[in-house]
C-alpha cells in the first residue's frame, strides 16, 4: 500500500497552494539536505512532467529551495526561501526538462559545496507523499513511510551480511532491504528500512565496518 | 501479505464496511484502531494529533472568512461575499449547503495566498472537507471529539481511493483531488448526522460518481482558477450526496467499482488535462493571457 497512515490523507498542515507540486517538493529538498548533512553552497533543480508545466504557478521553485535550507512543509519562510537563499549566497538554478519520465512530478536535485556534491530523484505522488526513486545515480525506493539506513559501501562479499549482524545484535528489525550497484565490484548502496528510529551509535558501529563508506539514516 | 497488512486493515470500502458492521463501531474507530496499529502508540495520541489538523482548519476558514487575496489577485474575497448574501436571508439553495461553499472556498483561498492549511487530500482540495464540517456542526451539536471523528471518517475513505486509485491531479485529474474530497466528505457528513457504515459508503459512490472525468486544468498553472470554485461545487456536491444517502438512495455501482472507474478515467485522461495548465480553462484565450501576465509564457 501506497498511503499507510491516515494522516497521509487528512494532512500534512503546510503551507498552499500544493501538496504534491508544494509540500511533496519541500519534502524531496529536505531528503536532500538531510542526506547531504549541511547547508549546501548551490543547488540545480531540473523539473520534469507537470513539475516542469506549473512550478511558477504552484510554488514548487520556492518549496524545494525552502527544503534544502532545512524548512519543513508548514514553515511560514517558505514562500521567501529564493530571496533568503539569496542573502546566504546559495546559488541556484532551475532547469525545465522536456524528457518523458515515468512519474509526472519528478525533481532532480543536484546540490553541493567546495567538498562534495549529492544528486537525487524524488518522485511526488499526491496528497504531500514522496518517494525518492534515485541517489547519487543508484537507482532505488525509498518510500518514506519507515525509518531508515542508506549504506554505501564497496561491492564485496560479507558486507551485507556483516551489517545484517549488526542489526540483529542490536535487534533492530529490517522491514525492506534492497542493494543496487552501478558496476560489479565497485560502489553499491544498501537502503535498509527498520521499524523504529535510529541513535547515532548504530551508524557509529556501521562505519567501523569494513568496506562501508558512509552509514546515514532517516528519521520519521 | 504485505508488509502491515494485518488482519483488521481494510483495502477497500466494502472490507470497511463489513469491519465497522461486525464490531457494532464507527468507520472513524476503525480508522483510530488501525492508526494506533500502525503506529503503536496510544489513541490519546492519535487523536491528540488530527485535532491538530482541525485547529489548522479552523484557523484558515476564520482567515478566509475576515478576507484574503492570493499574490496574483486572480482569488479571495468570495468567502465573505458568500456570507454577507447568507446574511441578506434572501437564497436558493438551503443555508447549510451555502455555508459550506464559503467555508470551502475561505480555505482555498487561503491556500491559494500561500497560508497554512491542512492537506484533505491534497491542498488543492483542502477546502471541501472542513467546509463541509465547520457548515453542519452547530445544526448537529457535534462535539470536538465528533468533530474529530468526522475527520477520521473522511480519512478512511481517502485511505482506500489513494491505495486503490489515485489522489493526484497530476496522475489522475480534478476527479482524483476534489472528486476524492466530496466522496470523503459524503460518507463523513453522513456518520456526522447519524447514518450507518453502510449509507457513508452509498453517499461517497454518488457524490464520486458525479465528480467523475473532471479534469485538472489550473489557469497559468496557479492553483486559483478554478480551483477555489472547484471546492465550492465538491463541498455542495458532498452536502447534496449525504442528504440522497441519508434519504435511503443507493448507489447502483457499488462504491469500491466507482473508485476503480475514477482510477481507470484517470490513467486514459489526456496528459494536457492533468495538471499540465496545457488544457482545458487554462488553454482557452483569457487562460493564457492570465499564463502570459504572471509568468511571461504561453500555456
Amino acid at each position: 500500500m501506497k498511503y499507510r497512515t491516515v494522516f497521509d490523507i487528512i494532512g500534512p498542515i503546510m503551507i498552499g497552494p500544493s501538496s504534491s507540486h508544494t509540500a511533496g517538493a519541500a519534502k524531496i529538498g529536505r531528503v536532500a539536505r538531510l542526506l547531504f548533512g549541511r547547508q549546501p553552497k548551490w543547488a540545480k533543480v531540473s523539473f520534469y512532467g507537470s513539475f516542469a508545466q506549473t512550478y511558477q504557478g504552484h510554488g514548487t521553485d520556492v518549496a524545494i529551495i525552502g527544503g534544502i535550507l532545512d524548512f519543513d512543509t508548514f514553515d511560514e519562510r517558505i514562500p521567501s526561501s529564493l530571496s533568503i537563499a539569496e542573502e546566504i549566497g546559495m546559488d541556484i538554478s532551475f532547469i525545465e526538462e522536456k524528457a518523458n519520465v515515468d512519474h509526472p512530478n519528478t525533481a532532480r536535485i543536484v546540490i553541493g559545496d567546495e567538498v562534495d556534491q549529492l544528486e537525487l530523484v524524488g518522485i511526488s505522488i499526491g496528497g504531500g507523499k514522496i518517494e525518492i526513486i534515485e541517489l547519487n545515480g543508484f537507482q532505488l525506493k525509498l518510500s518514506g513511510n519507515h525509518p531508515a539506513l542508506l549504506i554505501l559501501h564497496q561491492d564485496r562479499a560479507g558486507t551485507i551480511a556483516a551489517v545484517a549482524n549488526i542489526l540483529a545484535e542490536l535487534s533492530i528489525n529490517i522491514g525492506h532491504m534492497e542493494v543496487a550497484r552501478k558496476e560489479k565490484g565497485q560502489m553499491a548502496m544498501m537502503t535498509i528500512e527498520v521499524d523504529h528510529n535510529l541513535d547515532n551509535d548504530v551508524l557509529k558501529r556501521l562505519m567501523k565496518l569494513p568496506n562501508i563508506i558512509q552509514a546515514t539514516k532517516i528519521i520519521q | 501479505m504485505l508488509r502491515g497488512a494485518k488482519s483488521s486493515m481494510f483495502r477497500n470500502v466494502a472490507e470497511l464496511v463489513r469491519l465497522a458492521e461486525k464490531d457494532s463501531v464507527s468507520i472513524a474507530e476503525i480508522m483510530i484502531r488501525q492508526e494506533i496499529e500502525v503506529h503503536e502508540t496510544t489513541r490519546q495520541t492519535i487523536m491528540e494529533q488530527m485535532d491538530k489538523n482541525l485547529s489548522v482548519m479552523e484557523r484558515a476558514i476564520e482567515r478566509g472568512l475576515s478576507g484574503v487575496a492570493s499574490h496574483t489577485g486572480l482569488t479571495g474575497g468570495d468567502a465573505v461575499k458568500m456570507q454577507s448574501y447568507i446574511s441578506g436571508g434572501n437564497y436558493l439553495s438551503g443555508k447549510p449547503v451555502l455555508d459550506a461553499i464559503s467555508k470551502a472556498v475561505a480555505t482555498n483561498e487561503v491556500n491559494a495566498a500561500m497560508g497554512i492549511i491542512c492537506a484533505t487530500p491534497t491542498a488543492g482540495s483542502a477546502g471541501v472537507v472542513p467546509g463541509t464540517l465547520f457548515a453542519v456542526k452547530d445544526q448537529l451539536n457535534l462535539t470536538r471529539k465528533q468533530m474529530v471523528e468526522f475527520l477520521f471518517t473522511a480519512g478512511a475513505f481517502g485511505f482506500v481511493v489513494a491505495n486503490n486509485a489515485s489522489i493526484s491531479g497530476a496522475a489522475g485529474g480534478c476527479q482524483a483531488e476534489v472528486g476524492s474530497a466530496a466522496g470523503m466528505a459524503a460518507a463523513a457528513l453522513v456518520q456526522a448526522a447519524g447514518g450507518t457504515p453502510a449509507q457513508s459508503a452509498e453517499a461517497m459512490a454518488i457524490s464520486l460518481k458525479n465528480m467523475l472525468g473532471l479534469v485538472c486544468d489550473p489557469v497559468a498553472g496557479l492553483v486559483e482558477v478554478p480551483c477555489v470554485k472547484r471546492n465550492a461545487m465538491g463541498a455542495a456536491n458532498a452536502m447534496v450526496s449525504a442528504d440522497m444517502a441519508l434519504a435511503g438512495i443507493t448507489s447502483r455501482i457499488p462504491c469500491d467499482e466507482v473508485i476503480e472507474a475514477m482510477y481507470k478515467i484517470g490513467q486514459t485522461m489526456p496528459v494536457a488535462l492533468k495538471e499540465t495548465a496545457q488544457g482545458g480553462l487554462a488553454a482557452t484565450p483569457t487562460g493564457q493571457r492570465l499564463a502570459a501576465k504572471y509568468f511571461g509564457k504561453r500555456a
